[in-house]
């Protein structure tokens, strides 16, 4: 079952040697000059696409209110950033920065514990042979068809009926259960964890709980950043559960906070330059942490999920 | 807590380990399973099968009773509610082959060495993926509205109107949000699925003559087929679910009712329409809807999900 398959290096592009010939070569392979330009320009093109609405969010969210209406998306006008930030960090007494605080809560809490949950679970059902393990991977591989929010409503119901709606708690136990995950980690350990790596550690006589934490955990490392960056995104992006089961502003994450100013901005209009400069604000730290750890997280996902 | 290890009674070549440690290390999972994945389903489909029923002018109190499955009648009855399945349909089967095509056709290009700046490209496709899909569409909400977006300006400054929002284009204008945030994680899967196929399965192609065009349509896509199947799969279970972005953009346009798709039925009637049991029904329908058009999916695909099981 294991074998400990060495993960395919994610090749970086290698530097394009400065050919006066029509042809040239990249990692040893015969290019045609002309498809190339053909080929860069064709995604210059298509980043443009991607980088408009980015573009536009860092120019307007300079702007005052005014200037949003009446001077070009592109162009620079009077400089309010600080003005704009000012305002963002005392409406409604900052609650912004309370939003933003919730948001970290739910995601960086919500993901630590999610991935040990899966990691654990993965781990298990790699590693053991028990009874119900086969009924267990089934459910699983099941219940990923069930639609994440259909099943929101009910499970506003469900945490109604525990007393645990309008609580943290109530926005990161549903959470936890992430059998995509699960799946992932299983895949990930079956490839990674030799099982006489931790016959090994038992005839040295390690517990189990040792075991998974000295020998799984680590070796499964690589992986796991895939869950913890899925799980993140996950809740950083989860808008209908927390929609349904906050009613306490001061509990709500960005991603509620935010549409709420957008819903309210039709009647109250300082509000809609609050809701760029907000957008703005919530996109960078993330946009930084993804981007900054997508080498570890390609790698993962070379490694286990979607190989043919 | 830690689970000693059982003394070499047994075979010690199977692992002699105390019966119960796989049971404690799973448990976590399958309780928060059990209470927050089957629980749901198990509520919803209860649910379904009660109304609140409010005796006399409504001063007398209500009482919770069985109505058997009246509330799926009512559903089927809810014209509304109906016409959001064929709507969300529709929008799968332009939006899903257009983003797949999108990325594969990103991750066949970056598979070549014909890309320069490739880090810089892969960037900028994948960026969008880091904003939360409520917050893409608040800033595709303004770049629809003429009177703040550059892009609408540009346009009417060549001649060409456009009115995202007009009620025909407006499905399409929610389409173009979706695509724009998850081109970028499918290029990404498909990329890393192509990264991870041995170069030496190309060198035969290229011996027999085989262009990079070929390569690509004939040799690399069916190699990544399970990664394929993956990311389409899961993009149809996605755009059955629509929410995010119709919910956003509703509030600058009168244009998408509160029961636009099958999951803002639902949440509106939750909450504006105060009917938690219809609503629990409506649920149960939609998740029933998902899972059929899931497993056609699957059906359809049964030979590629075969490979993509021993890829498992």
């Amino acid at each position: 079952m294991a074998s400990d398959v060495a993960l395919p290096p994610v090749r970086d592009s290698a530097p394009v040697p400065d050919g006066r010939r029509r042809t040239t070569f990249v990692s040893g392979e015969r290019v045609s000059r002309t498809w190339m330009v053909i080929a860069t320009a064709v995604m210059a093109l298509a980043s443009i696409y991607f980088l408009v609405p980015v573009v536009w969010l860092v120019i307007a969210a300079t702007k005052s209110t005014g200037d949003l209406f009446s001077t070009p998306g592109f162009a620079f006008a009077d400089f309010n950033l600080l003005e704009n930030l000012r305002a963002l960090s005392t409406y409604q007494g900052g609650i912004f920065w309370r939003w933003g605080l919730n948001s970290i809560i739910y995601s960086v809490l919500g993901s630590a514990l999610t991935t040990l949950v899966c990691a654990i679970t993965g781990y298990a059902l790699a590693v053991y042979r028990f009874r119900g393990r086969t009924a267990l991977i089934s459910v699983v591989l099941a219940s990923l068809l069930v639609p994440g929010t259909v099943i929101a409503q009910p499970t506003y119901v469900l945490l109604v009926t525990l007393g645990l709606d309008n609580s943290y708690a109530g926005l990161l136990l549903p959470a936890l259960v992430y059998p995509f995950g699960v799946l992932l980690c299983f895949i990930f350990a079956q490839s990674s964890v030799p099982l006489e790596l931790v016959e090994a550690a038992r005839l040295d006589g390690a517990g189990e709980l040792r075991i998974f934490v000295a020998i799984g955990l680590r070796l499964l490392a690589s992986g796991l950043v895939t869950v913890l960056l899925f799980a993140f995104l996950g809740s950083w992006n989860s808008y209908i559960l927390p929609l349904l089961v906050l009613t306490d502003a001061e509990l709500m994450p960005l991603t509620v906070g935010l549409t709420g100013w957008n819903q309210a901005s039709i009647t109250i209009p300082g509000l809609q330059i609050l809701t760029v400069v907000g957008s703005l604000v919530s996109i960078i730290p993330i946009a930084i942490v993804f981007l900054s750890l997508q080498r570890f997280w390609k790698a993962g996902l070379t490694a286990g999920s979607v190989r043919g | 807590m830690s689970t000693s290890t059982a003394t070499g009674s047994r075979r010690r070549r199977h692992g002699a380990v105390s019966p119960w440690a796989p049971y404690l290390f799973v448990a976590p999972f399958v309780v928060l399973f059990l209470l927050f994945l089957v629980a749901p389903i198990v509520v919803a489909f209860v649910n379904s099968l009660f109304s609140r029923q409010s005796s006399g002018l409504g001063f007398g109190g209500s009482s919770i009773e069985f109505v058997g499955l009246a509330n799926f009648v009512r559903a089927f009855a809810d014209r509304d509610f109906l016409v959001g399945f064929p709507r969300v349909l529709l929008y799968g089967a332009v939006q899903v082959p257009v983003m797949m095509t999108i990325a594969a056709f990103f991750a066949l290009l970056f598979d070549t060495a014909l890309v320069k700046a490739r880090r810089f490209f892969q960037f900028t496709v994948f960026l969008p993926y880091a904003v939360p899909s409520v917050i893409a569409a608040l800033l595709w909400g303004f770049l629809y509205q003429p009177s703040v977006s550059p892009v609408l300006q540009f346009f009417e400054s060549i001649g060409i109107t456009l009115s995202p929002l007009a009620s025909t284009v407006v499905l399409w204008s929610i389409a173009n949000v979706a695509l724009w945030s998850l081109v970028g994680i499918n290029m990404i899967i498909l990329f890393s699925a192509l990264q991870s196929v041995p170069r030496e399965m190309y060198e035969a192609a290229r011996i027999d003559g085989a262009g990079e065009v070929r390569t690509a349509l004939q040799i690399k896509l069916p190699m990544i087929a399970p990664a394929v199947l993956l990311t389409t799969l899961s993009s149809i279970i996605g755009t059955l679910q629509l929410f995010n972005e119709p919910q956003v953009l509703q509030t600058i346009t009168s244009n998408i009712p509160s029961d636009y798709t099958p999951n803002m039925a639902i949440y509106a009637t939750s909450t504006l329409g105060k009917d938690p049991h219809l609503a629990s029904a409506m649920a149960v329908i939609l998740g029933l809807a998902t899972l059929v058009v899931s497993l056609l999916v699957l059906a359809a695909n049964k030979r590629t999900t075969n490979r993509a099981g021993h890829g498992l």
